[in-house]
């Protein structure tokens, strides 16, 4: 089994060759001629007023929380659907039960307004 | 799987790996004319027709141009390589770039799951399935720890470029991308349930043996479509690029061959989850109508292994076309969501369907299994 890993593991060590390439390709190919214009930031074509890294709205930080609610159930379900078919009835009303509880929180946070874009 | 050495291991996944990727990348280069082509036409236009043609000469009449424009991606390649690669000063110069990388990579390495062909012989070593990683038993998992991966790329850059348009688009990207992410995940589920297995090889195998999975599961099949289309931040998900509130959103300030490496994520994006798309729901490289194993063990010959093997990479390829096109089309068709319905798409609509698909679904295989469907069939039908 670890050896099917391996493939996964040589390609990993290959793959950052194909986007280093052509950036190298155009470091040595490329014109080299900065000024002080250039080199600023594009925005608006003006010169940025205030910090860049500022505070964001409140709302994604929610989506956020909702959403490691969600995926961290969510890997558990993979396990039961791969092996869906050897499943006991017991089992499968265990897991009916999950999905339920899933539904529920994202009821629940449908109710109190978490879902809304404001 | 019979390996002999690491060495030799290493070298064929070079080689097979090497091959794979080029090819894709090459694709990509081809689905941007596509694109171009595709959307001129859906707007009476003629698109990029000037870079290499083949001349017809006629008699009497101006000469016929065949295939116009096929030179486009490498003429666009050459331009980007020979012009200037600007920094910004204002940028954080280490995770600026670092960013076009992580984008990049994380969309090679799905490739590396994808099963291309059945099984093959390749330098003396037995794949199960034709892939750069044949025979991981959890390639589906893989594919989504992957993908959540991909926008740490988009985040990065947004953020390192120091833009309040890129910082924005960056944060838009990720509260989108997470979004769409449950509602792929769990309509992932249904393939599995009904195959059984999360090795995508499997998959295909429990599509040859029943029926297409679009067909069992029209639902699950668009599901995924949708989100696949958001996860990409594809139109009409494209906010984190609307160029007009953005102008271009996080690769603002990127320029040269490190925005085509943005370019390049995004296509290649569309041809993995095209592929994905493809695998799970389309029956992947299975030929329609044709039982091919039951032709390679009947004809006993290299040459017919090598044609069916031949036969199934051009199918999946022309699935993938396919997918590609209506992602094209759909470009050309639907204006941009605004972000509040975006938001209400993918939590309120997409995510309880596909809840609600996975209880259907389960219930339905338990009704199979006790031979419900058999007893009504054979009480209305028969």
């Amino acid at each position: 089994m670890l050896a099917d890993w391996q493939y996964i593991g040589i390609f990993l060590a290959i793959s950052p060759i194909f986007p280093a390439a052509p950036v190298l390709l155009q470091w040595l190919l490329g014109p080299k001629k900065p000024n002080s214009i250039k080199n600023s930031a594009y925005e608006c074509g003006i010169e940025t007023v205030g910090d860049t890294w500022i505070q964001f709205k409140v709302q994604y930080y929610i989506y956020a929380l909702i959403f490691v609610v969600f995926d961290v159930e969510a890997v558990f379900l993979f396990p039961i659907a791969a092996a869906y078919g050897q499943l006991s009835l017991f089992a499968i009303g265990a897991t009916a039960l999950f999905i339920i509880l899933l539904a529920d929180g994202l009821a629940y946070a449908w109710a109190k307004g978490a879902l809304e874009w404001i | 799987m019979n390996a002999e050495s690491a060495g030799q291991l290493a070298w064929i996944t070079l080689v097979v790996g090497g091959i794979i990727t080029f090819a894709v990348i090459t694709g990509f280069a081809y689905t941007t004319l596509l694109e171009r082509k595709v959307l001129a036409r859906l707007q009476h236009r003629v698109g990029p027709n000037r870079a290499g043609y083949v001349p017809i000469p006629r008699r009497g009449k101006k000469e016929r141009r065949l295939l116009g424009g096929f030179m486009q991606p490498a003429a666009d390649a050459v331009k980007l390589f020979m012009k200037e690669d600007i920094t910004p000063i204002y940028v954080d110069n280490v995770v600026y770039n670092l960013a076009p990388m992580l984008t990049v990579m994380p969309v090679i390495l799905t490739l590396a799951v994808i099963p291309w062909a059945s099984s093959v012989t390749l330098f003396g070593i037995d794949y199960p399935y034709l892939a750069i990683a044949p025979g991981l038993n959890v390639a589906l998992l893989f594919v989504l720890a992957i993908t959540s991966i991909e926008v740490y790329g988009v985040v990065l850059a947004g953020w390192s470029s120091n833009s309040k348009y890129a910082v924005l688009g960056g944060i838009r990207s990720t509260a989108q991308m997470i979004s769409y992410e449950l509602a792929l995940g769990l309509t992932l589920l249904v393939p599995v349930m009904i195959a059984g297995s999360l090795n995508l090889n499997d998959i295909i195998v429990s599509q040859q043996e029943t029926a297409w999975f679009t067909i069992l599961q029209l639902p699950a099949s668009i599901v995924f479509f949708v989100a696949a289309l958001a996860e990409m931040q594809r139109a009409p998900f494209d906010l984190l690029e609307a160029e007009q509130e953005l102008s271009s959103g996080y690769n603002v300030e990127y320029a040269g061959m490190r925005f085509a490496m943005f370019f390049m994520a995004e296509y290649m994006k569309m041809i993995v989850f095209s592929a994905l798309w493809v695998v799970l729901f389309l029956g992947g490289y299975d030929i329609p109508f044709i039982n091919e194993a039951a032709i390679v063990s009947s004809a006993d010959s290299t040459v017919v292994t090598i044609l069916i093997a031949a036969g199934q990479v051009l199918s999946i390829i022309l699935k993938i076309v396919f997918s590609l096109f209506l992602m094209i089309w759909i470009r050309a068709s639907w204006p941009r969501l605004r972000y509040d319905q975006l938001m209400d798409l993918g939590w309120k609509t997409l995510l309880p369907i596909s809840l609600l698909n996975v209880i259907v679904t389960g219930v339905m295989i338990v009704l199979a299994e006790e031979g419900v469907f058999n007893s009504l069939i054979s009480a209305f039908g028969g």
